[in-house]
């Protein structure tokens, strides 16, 4: 029985993940020059921190919480500005983009908030969908995509419910389904298993591993040891704002 | 193009149906607005009906001597209306102000039995003249004061009456001047009120519109169905209060004929339905448009 509902989630996933292979004329897709974010009055998030994330590849990020994975994200996201330092994204200087253009930017990321911000007064089908009303998508596909991923992260028999009458581990895949509908480069997980129990957390990094071989760059924040020693991708670890490791084949190490 | 307008109206719609109780108490804000408004513009009909009436009452009457031949005065009527000034000219022959005299104080016996001893008709015929505007009848007085008149006029009561005339026309021009200020007023405050309620609902939205920016939903996504839903509420809003004016004209329309005799106020509002519809839709909606664009505005920046 569980064996045939794994190859329904399979097939299922195939028509989602036609991702495309163009960053190849890009050395880096995203770049973090000398980050250094300061909250009003003393508070250090991130003390220059530099890196650069390939086209494709799969990057942890780890650290206590308080490390700075958050505002690293928020930055990225430029939800926030940074007090001093540059981030690049596909070229692009993240600061630079006036408001009316941070659309087209934070369309091509796919972000799953450790608080879901999912929309209250939409249910879990009507929050999913949006991410695709958004980009244009058409009716049809939208109506297929979402029965589509909600059937991937087993909510089936939730789709019309609202966040509120959802559980956390419900609603934290309500947000990964929102974050990969709508096919983008790079997806910034947040905390994704925090709510999850073992058997779902083992089932989203398994998908999020999948749509990574797609072609999908994936950035994931946790601070799940059994997770990072198992995966063996790159790790990033912040320590107090600072970055003091980058390894190419991670290991949880704090 | 289109399937984002229908995905905007739909949205608007949406979280119209699920957000009831926060719909309701801005329809029934608005609705007070509106009121105001239309109640503003029916005051100032209202208001220039009766200025108008009482304005109507004034006028100054010329005497003849007893012993002017009806051609005369009727010469003179001729001459007064050739004055541009003046409204119209009234001719009151001695029989007429006999015959209102003993209407009027018909059942009054002194006054009676005292006419009777006279024996004659001691009534002058009468010219009762009317102006446009009171400073005026200066203007037609002094024609009339003219020496060729001498011969033929009893007296003008214009100089008794002056102080009167002019202290009504006073009245009525500041009455009107105060009626303005105080609606412009009026319906500052009303619209100030219902967009402080708008503003306070979308405060409730300011998440949702945070959390729309950051999945990529471009400023005229999120805004639309707030706009969307401004508008209806503005709708329903200017549809009740033109029912609700309908029922009060119409309530209200037998006692005030009461007070004011020739004043319709069911009249009235029927006969401006059109022009009412049209303010009351118009303000509605774009108080409601409006109010809804420049709240969202602040919670866009993120």
């Amino acid at each position: 029985m569980r064996r045939r509902l794994k190859c329904k989630r399979r097939r299922g996933l195939r028509p989602l993940l036609h991702l495309r292979f163009r960053y190849a004329k890009a050395r880096y897709m995203i770049k973090f020059q000398n980050i250094t974010k300061i909250y009003p009055p003393n508070t250090v998030a991130l003390n220059d921190v530099s890196f650069e994330v390939e086209p494709k590849e799969f990057v942890c990020l780890v650290g206590k919480s308080g490390a700075g994975k958050t505002t690293l994200l928020k930055l990225l996201l430029a939800e926030e500005k940074p007090t001093s330092g540059r981030i690049f994204f596909d070229d692009q200087d993240v600061q630079k983009i006036k408001s009316g253009h941070l659309p087209q930017l934070r369309r091509k990321i796919g972000a799953v908030f450790q608080d879901y911000k999912l929309l209250p007064s939409k249910t879990a089908y009507e929050n999913i969908a949006y991410a695709m009303e958004v980009i244009g998508a058409s009716d049809s596909e939208i109506a297929r995509d979402v029965a589509e991923i909600l059937d991937i992260v087993g909510l089936t028999e939730r789709t019309h419910n609202f966040p509120v009458q959802l559980s956390g581990g419900e609603k934290q895949r309500v947000v990964i389904a929102r974050a990969l509908i709508h096919r983008p480069e790079v997806i910034l997980a947040d905390e994704p298993t925090g709510n999850l129990d073992p058997y779902h957390a083992l089932d989203i990094i398994r998908l999020l591993l999948k749509i990574n071989e797609f072609g999908t760059t994936i950035i994931l924040s946790t601070h799940n040891k059994e997770i990072i020693n198992s995966l063996g991708k790159r790790t990033i670890t912040l320590h107090e704002g600072k970055m003091i490791r980058d390894e190419k084949i991670g290991r949880f190490i704090l | 193009m289109f399937t984002l307008i229908k995905r905007i109206f739909r949205s608007g719609w949406q979280s119209l149906t699920r957000n009831g109780g926060m719909i309701a108490a801005n329809i029934f804000i608005m609705t007070m607005a509106i009121s105001v408004i239309t109640s503003l513009f029916l005051f100032k009909d209202v208001s220039q009906f009766l200025i108008s009436s009482i304005q109507e009452k004034v006028d100054v009457s010329v005497y003849f001597k007893y012993e002017t031949a009806e051609e005369d005065v009727l010469k003179v009527k001729e001459e007064i209306n050739k004055i541009p000034e003046v409204k119209e000219v009234n001719y009151v022959p001695k029989e007429e102000a006999l015959k209102r005299f003993t209407e009027k104080h018909g059942d009054n016996p002194i006054l009676m039995e005292s006419l009777a001893e006279v024996g004659i008709n001691p009534f002058l015929a009468s010219l009762g003249i009317k102006a446009f505007r009171a400073q005026q009848y200066e203007a037609v007085v002094s024609f009339l004061e003219k020496p060729q008149f001498n011969s033929l006029i009893e007296k003008i009561d214009y100089h008794e009456r002056k102080p009167v005339i002019e202290s009504i026309y006073s009245l009525t021009s500041n009455f009107d001047r105060a009626g303005i200020v105080f609606s412009i007023i009026l319906a500052l405050v009303a619209i100030l009120v219902a967009f402080n309620t708008i503003r306070l609902s979308i405060y409730n939205s300011r998440e949702e519109i945070k959390i729309q920016r950051l999945v990529g939903a471009s400023n005229w996504f999120i805004r639309g169905p707030f706009l969307v839903q401004g508008a209806i509420c503005g709708f329903f809003a200017a549809l009740i209060c033109l029912s609700l004016f309908a029922l009060l004209t119409w309530g209200l329309n037998s006692k005030a004929e009461v007070l004011f005799p020739g004043l319709g106020l069911f009249g009235f509002f029927v006969s401006s339905f059109w022009l009412i519809l049209l303010i009351q839709l118009l303000t509605g909606i774009i108080l409601g448009i409006i109010s809804s664009l420049i709240a969202v505005k602040r919670y866009l920046r993120v």
